[in-house]
């Protein structure tokens, strides 16, 4: 009984001591992630029936440059020791070469990533901005017509296959009507004006003041992001619409009211802060999923961002490209995770004494 | 807060959508859509891919090649002239005088011997083209040499053909590299491999500006270039991987070419004035391999009725068109010694008739590997129910290309479809792989085609190490027609197209040059 109220007197008397283990835990939690990512990654690269050798040589290579350079990738040693050099070299900050691309797969990284993060990030924008409204007065007006109207447009963005929006998208916004960009993130004219310091276009030709540029860029950007950001607004409406309801039906609401609160005014001011902490996992789920990169958008829209790459890299076995990306992704959930452990705190009052 | 941010949004939406999307490409640049990924390094010691062998193409002459004002005509490049010994085994080309690279550096003798012996002494991909001749690292500095700065001489130990060594000489990895240049971007005796990759060090028509993998390449007119300035200052050739993306593109204006569009979006923009397309044929062959490790197909007379079950004109005449056009032999047509008569048409009776012959009057069930997209799949799903008529019962096995290669290099298929490309355009490419199988054991050196379904034909074999050697040009022709033939009514494969490439240029692009394979593929005619 002693020892435990001394143990206590322990922690509360040295709060820094709680900060270190805390921050401990975090790392060992981090650690273990990782090497679990690599571990099952590098593990589903070896044994699919692909032979990497061949993406490197290709097929019309002479058994000399094959054997030198199947011994070259160290695909003769046993799979466990292949997996440890590679940890050995992740260590050292090296992410290994990509086959695809002759380059080290951590630029390959830093030129992708960009392009997906600019897209994703716009794409959430607009989840948010429209989704959360919508979904609001949806659920505070249950049954009545706009809720209806927000089911089916939520509905729609649920079961369109993006694939083929993103070309509907093209077709009447960019063929036929002339509003918007086509492919890809710049018009040829546009090329190499900025010079690339974030790699998000936006950003840098703000930092240069080249209005053209970033006209451009928006143009370029708009389409694919309102298509992904459709998405993610259906989500997002549909999700804060349920919260929503939940909300209303709890007796504070009605305690509001009959204080003379208006119901506009109970929605906004008593049962959405309610809903935030919910919301933010919802956002920060929608948002990290985004970031991942949305192969078949960056295929219809030649955007040349992280979900194509990876894609591309498995399909030719390129191990230190999946590796490398899979990581990357790996790193974005854990990102958004504390970003949205961050904002809990700052709107969930209970949470900020901790 | 969320209401300003609003504000900021839209103000931002009406921004974008003031017109803004220009539909014009600047006028002294050329812009080419195409997909791009396959693009894995631009030094013409290793690139063996499309698109890259494409981009080398006009970054760096070759000692021989086909000129972009005529493309069928084997012609000295960085040579201006070439005599072969009388053993035909030295040949001797003269450099041209007064030619500098785009650095400045002069073009020498030592330039081509340089970059020769780079080639072998790198031993990547493409090494082979000119490794057959018998060169070696041990050996390429004492075979190829540059005994003054206008005199480069070749000497090979394998008994091949001066017409073929010439034809080698204007492959890819004949690609003549500033040896100065390069070797100031050595690292640790790399021969500038690491640097090469993603920079130029030529004399062609173009050199590199910048390469994005995914994104695009940019390429430079050289205005040293032998050929004189190109029209084009800039080519800018821009990954659009999805085809439907690459029409709109080109019916806005915003590209002036396209390069992979599908039959059906170049039926859809066939009335639009604003855009041409043209139609080249190409040299990858689409064919079915038969593993004789599959006891039926031992038999000679079941492999000519799998023949006879495959609707070529039909495929050719519904999905195929525009994109493949039916051809039999292992040698595509449009080359010097091509075999153009087919054997085949789909005749179930036939087929029937030839397999009950052979003992199997009510067919046999076997699998079909095939690749997982458009045209593999569709074509297996053809060939899956023509042959049912025969009584072959067909089970496709879809997988991606790489994968579908592995097992094909295993030899562990019983029919697999697939396509081959030559190297260079000699038939000898082609004969060594379709009809030549030296070593038939389960580990040989190489794996040709033949081997890989399990073909032993040692008399087939010689036949083919006797053409490669043949010095008289007519005899040597005649000599791979009969091969043709022979594989055609003999082998183990069914080959079924020569594919067809359309191109879909805007009405004012001139003079891109595009023929049957990427070595011949030149920006630098091109105006608009």
């Amino acid at each position: 009984m002693a020892g435990g109220t001394e143990m206590k007197g322990l922690a509360a008397g040295r709060p820094a001591f709680a900060v270190v283990r805390r921050f401990a835990a975090f790392l060992g939690s981090l650690l273990l992630t990782f090497l679990g990512l690599t571990a099952v990654t590098f593990g589903i690269g070896r044994f699919i029936p692909v032979d990497p050798v061949l993406a490197v040589v290709g097929d019309h290579a002479t058994r000399a440059v094959y054997d030198k350079t199947y011994l070259a990738m160290g695909l003769d040693r046993p799979v466990p020791v292949q997996y440890l050099i590679y940890l050995r070299k992740l260590v050292s900050g090296d992410f290994g070469q990509s086959v695809m691309t002759s380059r080290p797969v951590l630029s390959d990284l830093m030129q992708f990533f960009p392009a997906t993060f600019e897209l994703a990030t716009i794409a959430t924008l607009i989840g948010v901005i429209i989704g959360v409204p919508a979904g609001v007065t949806a659920g505070a007006l249950k049954g009545r017509w706009p809720d209806h109207l927000v089911r089916i447009v939520g509905l729609f963005g649920y079961s369109m296959p993006v694939f083929w929006l993103g070309l509907v998208g093209l077709f009447v916004f960019y063929g036929k009507l002339g509003w918007v960009s086509g492919p890809g993130r710049l018009d040829v004219a546009y090329d190499d004006i900025v010079t690339s310091r974030t790699g998000i276009i936006l950003v840098d030709s703000l930092i240069e003041g080249e209005w053209a540029v970033f006209r451009n860029a928006i143009a370029h950007l708009i389409l694919p992001a309102g298509i992904l950001g459709y998405f993610s607004l259906a989500y997002i409406a549909r999700m804060t619409r349920s919260f929503m309801i939940e909300q209303l039906s709890q007796e504070y609401v009605v305690a509001a009211r009959v204080k003379g609160r208006s119901f506009w005014g109970a929605v906004w001011h008593h049962a959405f802060p309610n809903i935030m902490v919910a919301l933010i996992t919802v956002i920060g789920l929608s948002y990290a999923s985004l970031l991942e990169g949305a192969v078949l958008t960056e295929t219809v829209f030649a955007w040349p961002g992280l979900g194509l790459y990876i894609t591309h890299s498995l399909f030719n076995a390129d191990m230190n490209a999946v590796l490398g990306g899979t990581l990357m992704v790996g790193a974005v959930f854990i990102g958004v995770n504390l970003l949205c452990d961050l904002l809990y705190k700052i709107f969930d009052p209970r949470l900020r004494t901790q | 807060m969320l209401k300003y941010l609003k504000y900021a949004f839209f103000a931002g939406v009406l921004v974008a959508l003031a017109p803004v999307a220009t539909a014009e490409t600047p006028t002294d640049t050329l812009v080419i859509a195409k997909n791009i990924d396959d693009i894995i390094t631009l030094d013409p010691a290793e690139a063996y891919e499309l698109t890259g062998i494409e981009v080398v193409t006009n970054m760096y002459d070759r000692i021989m090649r086909f000129e972009p004002t005529d493309i069928n005509k084997l012609v000295p490049g960085v040579a201006e002239s070439y005599a072969a010994s009388d053993d035909g085994k030295t040949i001797t080309f003269k450099i041209r005088k007064g030619m500098t690279f785009a650095s400045g550096n002069p073009v020498t003798a030592a330039d081509a011997a340089y970059s020769l012996q780079r080639v072998v002494k790198l031993d990547k991909t493409p090494a082979f083209l000119i490794t057959q001749l018998g060169w070696s690292k041990d050996n390429v500095d004492q075979m190829v040499t540059a005994p003054d700065a206008d005199t480069l001489k070749i000497t090979i130990t394998e008994d091949f053909s001066p017409s073929l060594v010439l034809s080698l000489m204007s492959s890819v990895v004949a690609s003549v590299v500033d040896m100065q240049t390069v070797k100031a971007h050595e690292v640790d005796g790399d021969m500038g491999y690491a640097w090469l990759k993603s920079n130029s060090a030529g004399s062609g028509a173009y050199t590199l500006k910048a390469w994005k993998a995914n994104d695009s390449v940019v390429l430079e007119a050289n205005p040293s270039y032998r050929g004189g300035l190109p029209a084009m200052k800039r080519v800018v050739i821009k990954h659009v991987p999805e085809p439907a993306a690459q029409r709109l593109q080109i019916e806005k204006g915003d590209i002036d070419i396209a390069r992979d569009l599908t039959g059906d979006q170049v039926a859809g923009i066939a009335g639009n004035k604003d855009i041409v397309v043209n139609t080249i044929p190409q040299a990858t062959l689409y064919y079915v391999g038969l593993n004789l490790k599959f006891k039926p197909f031992q038999d000679v007379r079941v492999r000519q009725a799998m023949h006879y079950l495959v609707d070529y004109d039909g495929m050719v005449n519904s999905f195929l068109k525009g994109s493949m056009k039916v051809h039999q032999s292992f040698w595509p047509s449009g080359f010097w010694a091509s075999l153009d008569e087919n054997m085949y048409t789909f005749d179930p009776a036939k087929a029937k008739a030839l397999l009950a012959e052979a003992g199997y009057p009510d067919g046999f069930a076997v699998e079909l590997d095939a690749q997982n997209s458009s045209p593999g799949a569709n074509i297996a799903q053809s060939i899956q129910s023509t042959m049912a008529q025969g009584g072959i019962k067909v089970t496709i096995i879809p997988a991606e290309q790489k994968t579908l290669l592995t097992k094909y290099r295993a030899r562990q298929h019983q029919m697999l479809l697939v396509y081959w490309g030559p190297d260079y355009m000699d038939p000898h490419t082609n004969a060594d792989s379709f009809a030549r199988n030296p070593d038939n054991s389960d580990s040989p050196k190489s794996k040709p085609l033949a081997w890989r379904n399990s073909w032993d034909i040692p008399e087939i074999t010689k036949m083919t190490d006797a053409a490669v050697r043949e010095r008289d040009t007519a005899k040597r022709e005649q000599m791979y027609k009969d091969l043709q033939k022979k594989v055609m009514e003999e082998g183990p494969f069914i080959i079924m197209f020569q594919d067809t490439k359309q191109v879909a240029e805007r009405a004012n692009v001139k003079n891109f040059v595009m023929g049957p394979s990427a070595d011949v593929v030149y920006f630098n005619l091109t105006t608009k």
